[in-house]
């Protein structure tokens, strides 16, 4: 790619725009993951009895749904990025890959 | 050991014979509906390959089937080669032994995979054309770059495959009483075969319909047991406690991972691992633009997470219906160690619970299956490992980019056959390692060579290649020189016992990945020479292609 279309995209707002707010919504899903992974293995680390925590009389542990959900709340969160990626951000795009046509 | 085996070779030789199964014979007959069911996948297979060949003509269509794969079909594909026999076999078998274990390991695989999605996925399809050393040398020197990722890439596929071939052996040991090297041969010539003449093609479908049939196979399982407890949960976990020998302590985190720095290091290997993995990353070229991309990380992390969820209920299952079942344990086994081992192993947990929830018909679809993944993932794995020796070292490192297309998809085809040759002779010498653990090991250098020096050279302005292959590199080393001085390879394999080893932890990512990232980034920032500045420069050029996918390769219409 030519030096000037590369400063001529930056200068675009809508590149501007693009980047700042993929990359802020993709860092704070990131991070959500992260956390919730990690407090996890930080838990199994230095505390794994806390998982082993009865929920009632039987022999269910907490550890059980906790895992689970995780599993589904991973899911959910590439749901929602793909959902918001494929519409607002691809639109952007377009847009920007049309003004270097013009 | 051998004694068995020929014990239940002869076995099945005269179950063949005679046509009648009775006193011990019925532990291991012959199977018939399992080998048909082989035979049918193993034909149909060579029939998509022979399909494949006729299509496979360019380079880009041996590498990444000409880019035209769909969303959903890259999505199963990547899914597909997750649901391997490591994690098939290995994680319900580690449920089985374990309990809850079992579930810490499902979730490190299956957590990496948003953060790909959010920070890599998209980057490295308008970056990459072939392998993701395309991605990692696009704006750094070729030469030094390949070089160290082809290193990162062969040393994954190798460790990956090992435990790949070591499920294949147990499995057909199990199923037709063949000596543990036939099946191992086998998977090796099957899976050369399909890479050599179908490529990427023939690999992405044979993928697809194994993952399909495992996911079916898998549900049936888990409905199964649940339907025996009325679909509670409760009642599975209290007769599984009852029947267990650590009783409650299965049903939280146990001895697997035992001290802090495992469970972290673990953990870090697992995410970044993911991140690392050749086999894995090179799916993301065979999708037509960055929207196909995200839809396979989409539907690739649903169908991981749900099959996860059953192999949890599949190893639970298997600790009521299996464990203490007389059918199911090695015999000669218990005579010597006592205790109540089952044939084949704990890897073998889910194969004996399909015999339990479906007699010998499903035992042979749920068999046949398991053999159609190994065959599945060990041809990604050994294309990725072929592109990484033709693509990378030959045709850009060795013949500095002057090279035809058609000479290049020749080494990579011989490649290819080295590859399996050495896969054979590694899937021999490490027959009695736990597969789960081995998988653990290649993520380990996955995580620590490949992916700092991807991530970084797509993040980081001021990385230079100085910085990338020297820290890349020591990262690399501290993980192999880890692993050999760890519990395993120093411990079990070379003294025998665990605790011999030097290094006292079977995970080395929390250190050999710090050891990476503090390398690039020192040598990247103290590097002031001409070059670096340029490698700097070119950064903004590579980061517009990157946001935007303007100039990013595209696919190929058949």
């Amino acid at each position: 790619m030519k030096q000037e279309i590369v400063k001529q995209i930056q200068e675009n707002p809508k590149y501007q725009e693009l980047v700042s707010k993929r990359s802020k919504f993709a860092w704070t899903l990131s991070i959500a993951m992260l956390v919730i992974y990690y407090a996890f293995i930080l838990v199994i680390a230095f505390d794994p009895s806390l998982l082993g925590t009865k929920m009632g009389d039987g022999v269910m542990t907490i550890g059980i749904p906790i895992g689970v959900l995780i599993i589904v709340f991973a899911f959910v969160l590439t749901g929602i990025y793909v959902r918001r990626a494929n519409g607002e951000f691809d639109e952007l795009s377009r847009e920007i890959k049309e003004s270097v046509k013009g | 050991m051998k004694k068995i085996i020929f014990a239940f070779l002869a076995l099945g030789v005269a179950a063949f014979a005679a046509g009648a199964l009775e006193g011990e014979v019925e532990k291991q007959p012959l199977n018939i509906s399992a080998i048909i069911m082989f035979l049918v996948f193993v034909s149909g297979t060579l029939g998509i390959t022979y399909w494949a060949a006729k299509r496979t003509k360019t380079a880009k269509d041996f590498y990444t089937a000409g880019g035209g794969i769909t969303g959903l079909q890259n999505g199963l594909a990547i899914a597909g080669d997750y649901m391997s026999a490591a994690s098939f076999l290995g994680i319900s078998g580690l449920v089985y032994a374990a309990g809850y274990d079992g579930l810490i390991y499902s979730i490190g695989f299956l957590v990496g995979w948003p953060v790909i999605l959010f920070l890599v996925s998209e980057r490295l399809r308008n970056l990459g054309k072939y392998t993701f050393a395309d991605v990692a040398a696009y704006r750094l020197k070729q030469g030094p770059i390949r070089t160290l990722a082809a290193f990162g890439s062969i040393a994954t596929v190798i460790l990956y495959l090992i435990a790949q071939m070591v499920g294949s052996g147990k499995l057909i040991q199990l199923l037709f009483g063949l000596p543990y090297s036939w099946a191992v041969v086998l998977v090796g010539a099957l899976m050369v075969l399909y890479v050599t003449f179908g490529g990427m093609l023939a690999t992405t479908w044979v993928q697809i319909i194994k993952a399909v049939l495992l996911l079916s196979g898998a549900t049936f399982m888990a409905l199964a047991v649940m339907l025996q407890f009325g679909f509670s949960p409760e009642a599975l976990f209290a007769k599984a406690v009852e029947v267990h020998a650590n009783g409650e302590a299965i049903m939280a985190p146990g001895g697997l991972v035992s001290d802090p720095v495992s469970a972290i290091s673990l953990g870090i290997a697992l995410m970044f691992g993911t991140a690392g993995l050749p086999h894995i990353l090179m799916r993301f070229f065979t999708v037509a633009d960055a929207k196909e991309a995200r839809k396979s990380v989409f539907f690739a992390t649903g169908f991981i997470g749900y099959f996860y969820i059953l192999t949890f209920i599949i190893g639970f299952g298997a600790i009521v219906m299996v464990l203490n079942h007389p059918e199911y344990l090695d015999l000669a086994k218990q005579a010597i160690e006592g205790g109540s081992p089952i044939l084949g192993g704990n890897n073998m947990a889910a194969i004996h619970l399909s015999h339990a929830v479906g007699g010998n018909f499903f035992l042979g679809f749920i068999s046949a299956v398991a053999f159609a993944t190994i065959l599945a993932v060990v041809s990604g794995l050994t294309l990725a490992g072929a592109s990484a020796i033709s693509h990378d070292l030959y045709a850009s490192v060795f013949m500095k980019g002057k090279i035809d297309e058609q000479r290049e998809m020749k080494v990579s085809k011989i490649a290819t056959l080295l590859l399996g040759i050495i896969a054979i002779i590694l899937g021999i010498a490490f027959e009695k390692q736990n597969i789960a653990f081995m998988v653990g090991l290649a993520f380990a250098i996955a995580a620590s060579a490949n992916f700092p020096v991807l991530f970084l050279s797509m993040f980081w302005k001021k990385l230079t290649t100085r910085g990338a292959v020297i820290g890349g590199s020591l990262g690399l080393l501290t993980a192999v020189v880890l692993v050999v001085l760890g519990p395993i390879v120093w411990g079990q394999i070379i003294n025998g016992d665990a605790a011999a080893a030097i290094f006292p932890y079977k995970y080395p990512a929390l250190f050999s990945v710090t050891v990476a990232f503090i390398g690039i980034w020192f040598f990247s920032v103290t590097d002031k020479s001409d070059d670096a500045k340029k490698e700097i420069e070119a950064f903004d050029a590579q980061d517009v292609r990157s946001q935007t996918g303007i100039g990013a390769e595209g696919a190929v219409s058949h």
